[in-house]
């Protein structure tokens, strides 16, 4: 461990890192544009200089020098003022003064470090240059000269995303930022270039000019749009959500979100349901909350709880997932599930969850996918398999569909058959595996949502214990989930109870008329063609398939507007914070519910927040551990049996619309008709 | 003798000449008051009085929404909505001022980097109902437009001083 000297106060850092970064634990401000933890070190952009003994007589750039034993590092010296000041200086040259009409204003690096270092006045009197500005796609909106060439979006398109699309041409003056060839890029992480940009040369296009940084109130919360469970923060004025930022948490989503949990916002605008419905001769008619309950209570008094069956959604909270199981529980139906998608998973909590941890990636050193495409199901994990690789000597393969994951991938083949193969050491890449420490097997959502789904999990499970990937200090088996509902659900047995039946037999007892009424939570994915003659209570937040379909609507909240507990798919348990409330009348989806059962005479036991989540508790004891992922049993799961020969599909077909606020966002559809161009072109 | 002096006071009633000395004197002094509303005092150029929206001469409104007034506004009687125009330049949507929260510190043409929000010279505004103090970008604009003449000779009289 070195020790250094910084502004005369000796510290002990480790060794290797930089003296940007022994100043910042030392807790000294280094002023910084073109230096980001998490890209490489690029050191053009000057800002960081500070002087250093034993070295040449000049400042240095101190993020791109490493410290060593005996330093002493100068931060305040008149030589660094002047330096910091002159660098400064420079880089306002070409900065055009339009912080009033910038969106970054009032959060600009370049404005505050300017404020800091800067001098109150120009000494330039020429002509500023001028860009033209790029077209990077419906996400982000450029403004060129602006750009104080810091390479950050570069470096993160090339590092992070894995897509080698944007560079620099020119030297000098005459750089420039852009994609050569003018086309959107094609990533589903293009949001974060916005959040990178120190300046205001790449800004947020749904974003425009909507909003100033300081009006907005900021609340931190959980985002839903996949089953990673992205720490967000969610920016809204007055009763709207102006616009989801990402959260710091190392173990999760890094400080990277998707484009889809940051854009898909203004699909919460449009398509809302905010009051109760009754369908009536054919009609669905505005009803008041007291009419919809008793429509319903009318429909399900008397009826054999066999004949009553649920559905959660894909998007659902804890909270108002246990209530609904208690209400079935309650009104005598085991007919309850929350696998929309058919996905063969009920075993231990081992079984289901991504038991490494999205953190496990970084220590893994082969990795299996089977039937996953994380680029649509997950990019920011993606993006978290490919910083894998790119730290080296990591095998990746994968059996399932053919797709661009950034990161080269050796495809094994397309189906359970490959897998058998593979679980029978067939296959050279079994080696691999087999010499890998940590080998790491990514079970996706294609692979299981089958219907030899639990065939194909028992073979991986086979797998996972020949390689033995399953120990103490390791857990390889991972499940990679695609919604963010699942894994609370299955914690809480939103599962056939005995007798019951799954999604597949509600929908074929629809048909047969064996089931009389069905209550869909939000629940959208499902076929609702099949729910034949059943009567259907659709509570959920906008109109989607579901509402279509139902009798009854009962209006919810979306994830914006309810204090809400959702598990990822590792299995972590995170609180989201309610950022505004329903629109009209509708209401928490947990009160909804308790509020009906009352008028069902099967009054639930809880009348607060604080009540339902002991009451999850109660349930299952990981809801007590928030923001822990908590280890899962391990024990037999899947069922032996045939595989058919179908390949595997990933079950993200589209990135860009999987859920109801999705399919009503108008920037989804924008992204997905540009990418749809971008594919055309190539 | 102070009682004495007291009572030749009261009987002499000097305190009352000396009164009406004083308003015979103002009698032929000229008068103070004018004759509001046919004549009015004068005005200083920094005088803040009703709000207005500038144009350029081009007839291209200035204001550019920064929202720098509506932040700095310390009774924030400022609401400013923002989209992009259609030829791609940033603009308001809706400019309110609420001239009953309105304090008159100016602070929000001093916020403004363009001269787009002022205060300008009238101050004869009163209404008959509080709906017509709640100003919204129409009118904001038709008194800059009404007002510009005067208001931009204000502006450049004090310009040395800014």
């Amino acid at each position: 461990m070195p020790k250094v000297k910084i502004d005369g106060v000796e510290i002990e850092v480790p060794a290797g890192i930089t003296v940007l970064q022994a100043c910042e634990l030392a807790g000294v401000e280094i002023p910084r544009f073109c230096y980001h933890e998490r890209l490489s070190i690029a050191g053009n952009c000057r800002m960081c200089l500070v002087e250093v003994k034993p070295g040449p007589p000049k400042p240095q750039a101190s993020c791109a020098l490493p410290v060593a034993d005996k330093q002493e590092i100068f931060t305040k010296t008149p030589v660094v003022q002047k330096a910091r000041n002159g660098v400064m200086e420079f880089l306002l040259i070409n900065h055009p003064l339009d912080c009033p009409i910038c969106d970054q204003g009032g959060e600009c690096d370049l404005q505050d470090q300017a404020m800091a270092y800067g001098f109150d006045r120009s000494r330039y009197h020429e002509n500023k240059r001028a860009v033209p500005d790029k077209e990077l796609g419906p996400l982000v909106k450029t403004s060129m000269n602006r750009c104080i060439h810091c390479t950050r979006c570069i470096r993160f398109a090339t590092e992070v995303a894995g897509v080698e699309e944007l560079g620099a041409t020119g030297r000098g003056e005459s750089m420039e930022v852009t994609t050569y060839v003018e086309h959107a890029l094609s990533t589903e992480l293009a949001g974060n270039l916005v959040d990178l940009c120190p300046v205001g040369a790449l800004t947020s296009k749904p974003y425009a000019f909507e909003a100033r940084s300081w009006e907005l109130t900021k609340t931190e919360s959980i985002d839903v749009l996949d089953g990673l469970g992205s720490n967000i923060r969610i920016d809204t004025r007055g009763a709207q959500v102006m616009r989801v930022l990402p959260r710091l948490n190392d173990d999760v989503n890094e400080e990277w979100i998707s484009d889809k949990t940051r854009h898909a916002i203004d699909g919460l605008r449009h398509q809302r349901l905010d009051r109760p419905y009754v369908r009536k001769a054919g009609k669905l008619i505005e009803a008041t909350w007291d009419e919809a309950f008793g429509a319903i209570t009318t429909k399900l008094k008397g009826m054999d709880g066999a004949k009553i069956a649920a559905i959660a959604g894909d998007q659902c909270d804890a909270e108002s997932m246990v209530a609904l199981k208690d209400l079935m529980t309650a009104l005598g139906s085991p007919n309850i599930d929350c696998r929309q998608d058919g996905a063969k998973l009920d075993g231990p909590r081992g079984s289901y969850i991504f038991n490494a941890g999205v953190h496990g990636i970084d220590s893994a050193d082969a990795i299996l996918l089977i039937g996953s495409n994380p680029r649509t199901e997950s990019p920011v994990l993606n993006a978290r398999i490919r910083k894998r690789y790119l730290h080296g000597r990591c095998a990746i393969a994968s059996i399932g569909p053919v797709a661009d994951l950034t990161y080269p991938v050796e495809r094994l083949g397309a189906g359970p058959a490959t897998l058998r193969e593979l679980t029978d050491g067939k296959l050279g890449f079994f080696e691999k595996l087999k010499a890998a420490k940590n080998p790491l097997i990514i079970v996706g959502m294609g692979a299981v949502a089958r219907e030899d789904g639990a065939a194909v999990l028992a073979m991986a499970r086979e797998l996972a214990e020949k390689l033995n990937a399953v120990r103490e200090d390791w857990n390889g088996f991972a499940v990679l989930h695609t919604t963010a509902a699942r894994v609370g659900g299955l914690d809480l047995g939103l599962v056939p109870g005995e007798g019951g039946r799954d999604v597949a037999g509600i929908l074929a007892g629809c048909e047969k008329g064996e089931i009389g009424a069905v209550y869909l939570l939000a629940a959208d994915e499902i076929d609702t063609k099949r729910l034949g003659k059943a009567f259907v209570i659709y509570q959920g937040h906008h109109g989607d398939a579901g509402a279509h379909r139902a009798d009854v609507i009962l209006p919810g909240a979306a994830y914006t507007e309810k204090p809400g507990t959702y598990v990822n798919t590792e299995g972590r348990v995170q609180l989201g914070r309610r950022a505004g409330y329903p629109p009209g009348d509708a209401r928490e989806d947990w009160a909804i519910l308790r509020a009906l059962s009352e008028r069902l005479g099967k009054t639930l036991s809880y009348d607060t927040l604080a009540q339902v989540r002991s009451r999850l508790v109660s349930v299952n004891k990981v809801f007590a551990a928030i923001d822990q992922q908590v280890p899962g049993a391990w024990g037999p799961f899947g069922k032996a049996g045939t595989t058919t020969d179908a390949a595997f599909v990933s079950a993200v077909a589209n990135f860009y619309m999987t859920c109801p606020i999705s399919r009503a966002s108008r920037t989804m559809a924008d992204c997905m008709a540009s990418r749809a161009h971008l594919m055309a072109a190539e | 003798m102070a009682s004495l002096d007291r009572t030749a006071r009261a009987f002499l009633l000097s305190e009352l000449v000396a009164g009406f000395a004083l308003t015979l004197k103002y009698m032929f002094k000229p008068k103070v008051t004018v004759n509001y509303p046919y004549e009015k005092g004068p005005l200083s150029p920094r005088f803040r009085g009703e709000h207005a929206l500038r144009r350029y001469p081009n007839g291209e409104e200035r204001c550019i929404a920064c929202k720098l007034c509506e932040a700095i506004c310390p009774a924030q009687a400022i609401t400013i909505e923002a989209e992009p125009r259609d030829d791609g330049s940033r603009r308001t949507t809706r400019y309110d001022i609420d001239m009953t929260k309105c304090i008159y510190c100016g602070f929000c043409q001093e916020a403004c980097p363009v001269d787009a929000i002022v205060e300008g010279p009238n101050f004869e505004f009163s209404t008959e109902s509080r709906e017509e103090l709640m100003y919204n970008k129409d009118k904001l604009l038709a008194n800059g437009d009404r007002w510009e003449s005067l208001i931009s000779a204000n502006l450049q009289s004090d310009a040395a001083y800014r």
